[in-house]
């Protein structure tokens, strides 16, 4: 018995653990056969419409293995590859032995990753096109485990071609050029003299009031451009303001304060406010050091600027150009020392809080017209007249939308008509979203 | 001269920046103009410094109210600018060694990165932080129904706040999804203060909001149009010097 044991142990087992353990080995050895994913199908590729010549957009149908709601997710990427046709890619390689000499070599083309997208997405913009060159694509799902997809590949190169007009904009252009038309014939027209009526705006008024109240308290006025460089439009709206509040200020022999948060919003305020003077013949009451830099941080400039209302009590503060949180912080201590407050930004968001904060607040379109109402030059005012009638159009074009929209709405309740055969409505209706409000352009 | 070069400058660069709207061959023109911006603004930068330095200097040695401010300014303008440009607590790079200052500035655990994870953030989130207390300063005296108009703006808002928070489930939660007359048409469950506080957010601020937008978005064209075309140039100062 103990000899069979000895012999079974031995002689059988010993080999047959040393068998199951090499062919386990030789199975951890061999790499795992990666499982292979359906390809995407329909693969094709476009030149995007109205760009410079530098993209092309491509489009797939989603492989079958990549579905919804399936876990885990069999398809976890789509791998796009690019090869450009004809001629040879130029390579610059460093000569062996000679760290700094060059040599360029020629280079066959052949495909290169150029990015990716994520599951259950169709589509792929290659931005990094050359104009005129043509390109072929190929396309490969991959899954977990190093499953992959064979490769799809285009049919024929592509190539990204520049357009010089950009047609998806169409519309876009014919209602620029009416509005800035109209501006422009309306500052023609209030130059040849036409009188143009101008409702008052209370705010501006106001502006005329605290600087006297600045002047017979004995304190300053504090004018606040922003937090904006000179590129944004509201500090150019807000600096236009200044150059009036400065003319003011000059005449009233009023101080006028201008912390700013940009150094070129600096200079061209030091500018502004110093024609303001010249032009109110006081140029010896002008003072640069009053307008000064203090720094691009958006809370430190609110620290030293509240920190100088507090101490300095301004009678007067004027806000105007773009601002974001600090708006509140600003108009609310500018309330607690007593000050007449008036404010004019055109960021949506910050205008409660001036609402509530300030004693008059300019309201969006109100703050740009704010420069030719103080002015009250007639070519300015004529711009005026300009925005009014792109208001008109912008009325017209809401009232027609909504009538459209609204009668369509209302005809597709009943029975849905065929395939192409969309009622008249039912066409305008597609062509405001598609065309007029989308990128349709003039296409039928 | 010193009015006509910049409005020559401004006019041509802004024409150029509208086209790139519609030409695509001007976008690469606009991003080289917004380049020579960028380069202008830091030439300016070294300007605002020195008008920062030049304030502060003034107000030491004048001794002017809050003069200590000043000072503190100053230390902590001069004390950051050295160890950024030092690279204080900076490590070498990698790839270059035997060079000392070759490590990035903002590295992890150096100086600049210390103040500024240490010390300015905070400040700045204090600074933050003070807006909560002005948002309830300047709702306090907004919201007080003096008026007709006023008790309305007092009415919506807390239907707002309410129905933003739990406390819309807390009060209106139980109401139930049946018709208050008859079958179908409005139900108790649409008088949730979370549901009225999405319709007047979707249906009465939004249009309102889309309104003031429209007015923005023509006062920008006016006004744009106004500057390049040299209407409006009391952004550009005087020719003649004060």
């Amino acid at each position: 018995m103990h000899l069979w044991k000895n012999v079974v142990i031995e002689r059988l087992m010993i080999p047959l653990l040393c068998f199951a353990a090499g062919m386990a080995q030789s199975r951890a050895d061999d790499p795992p056969k990666a499982k292979q994913l359906a390809p995407p199908t329909q693969f094709r590729a476009e030149d995007v419409d109205g760009d410079a010549g530098t993209a092309i957009d491509l489009f797939w149908t989603l492989s079958p293995d990549d579905e919804e709601d399936t876990k885990p997710r069999k398809v976890l990427r789509y791998v796009i590859s690019r090869k450009q046709i004809g001629g040879s890619e130029e390579a610059v390689v460093l000569e062996s032995g000679s760290p700094f000499v060059f040599e360029v070599e020629e280079k066959k083309p052949e495909f290169e990753e150029i990015g990716e997208a994520t599951y259950r997405k169709d589509t792929f913009r290659d931005s990094n096109c050359e104009t005129g060159v043509p390109y072929l694509y190929r396309i490969q799902a991959f899954g977990p485990d190093n499953a992959a997809s064979p490769t799809v590949e285009l049919k024929e190169p592509i190539i990204a071609t520049l357009q010089w007009f950009n047609l998806q904009r169409s519309w876009f252009a014919v209602f620029v050029f009416l509005i800035c038309g109209a501006v422009i014939v309306f500052i023609e027209m209030a130059r040849r003299g036409k009188t143009l009526k101008i409702r008052k705006i209370a705010g501006l008024e106001a502006i005329k009031d605290a600087v006297g109240r600045a002047t017979e308290m004995g304190r300053s006025c504090l004018f606040v451009p922003g937090i904006q460089d000179i590129n944004d439009i509201q500090t150019v709206a807000g600096i236009t303001i200044l150059a009036q509040v400065a003319k003011t200020t000059a005449d009233y022999r009023a101080t006028l304060e201008v912390p700013t948060s940009r150094s070129l919003v600096m200079t061209t305020a030091r500018d502004t406010v110093e024609a303001a003077y010249l032009q109110a013949g006081r140029p010896d009451e002008y003072n640069e050091d009053d307008i000064y830099y203090i720094t691009d941080e958006q809370f430190g400039y609110v620290a030293s600027v509240t920190g100088k209302m507090v101490r300095d009590k301004p009678a007067a503060c004027f806000y105007m150009g773009a601002f974001y949180a600090e708006s509140l912080i600003l108009a609310e201590t500018g309330n607690s020392v007593g000050a007449i407050q008036v404010a004019g930004t055109a960021m949506p968001t910050q205008l409660p809080f001036f609402v509530a904060a300030c004693d008059f607040t300019l309201i969006g379109e109100e703050f740009f017209a704010a420069s030719a109402y103080l002015s009250g030059e007639p070519q300015q005012l004529g711009s005026l007249k300009g925005q009014d009638f792109g208001k008109l159009i912008g009325g017209i074009l809401l009232l027609a939308g909504c009538l459209i929209m609204t009668i369509s709405a209302f005809e597709s309740r009943g029975e849905p008509p065929a395939e192409g055969k969309e009622t008249v409505l039912q066409s305008a209706q597609i062509y405001l979203k598609e065309n007029i409000l989308g990128k349709g352009g003039f296409k039928p | 001269m010193k009015r006509t070069v910049p409005l020559l400058i401004s006019a041509v660069t802004g024409f150029i920046l509208i086209g790139t709207a519609f030409i695509p061959m001007f976008e690469e023109w606009g991003n080289d103009a917004m380049a020579w911006f960028n380069l202008l603004a830091a030439f300016a930068f070294i300007l605002g410094g020195g008008n920062l330095l030049k304030m502060q200097l003034q107000k030491i040695s004048a001794q002017q109210a809050g003069w200590g401010y000043a000072a503190v300014t100053l230390i902590a303008f001069f004390v950051t600018l050295f160890v950024g440009l030092a690279k204080v607590g900076v490590h070498p790079n990698a790839k270059f060694p035997e060079f000392s200052w070759s490590g990035n500035y903002l590295e992890v655990g150096s100086a600049f990165w210390w103040f500024f994870e240490y010390i300015f953030t905070p400040l700045s989130a204090t600074m933050f932080a003070l807006l909560a207390f002005y948002i309830s300063s300047a709702a306090f005296r907004a919201f007080r129904a003096k008026n007709t108009e006023a008790t309305i703006l007092l009415i919506i808002a807390v239907i707002v706040l309410l129905g933003r928070t739990y406390a819309s489930e807390w009060l209106t939660g139980g109401f139930p999804n049946e018709p208050i007359f008859g079958e179908g048409g409005i139900t108790y469950s649409d008088f949730k203060l979370d549901h009225l506080s999405q319709i007047i957010m979707d249906d009465f601020t939004t249009p309102g909001m889309r309104a003031i937008k429209i007015g923005i978005a023509l006062g920008v064209a006016s006004t744009s149009l106004k500057v390049l075309l040299g209407v409006d140039r009391s952004y550009l100062g005087s020719d003649q010097e004060a």
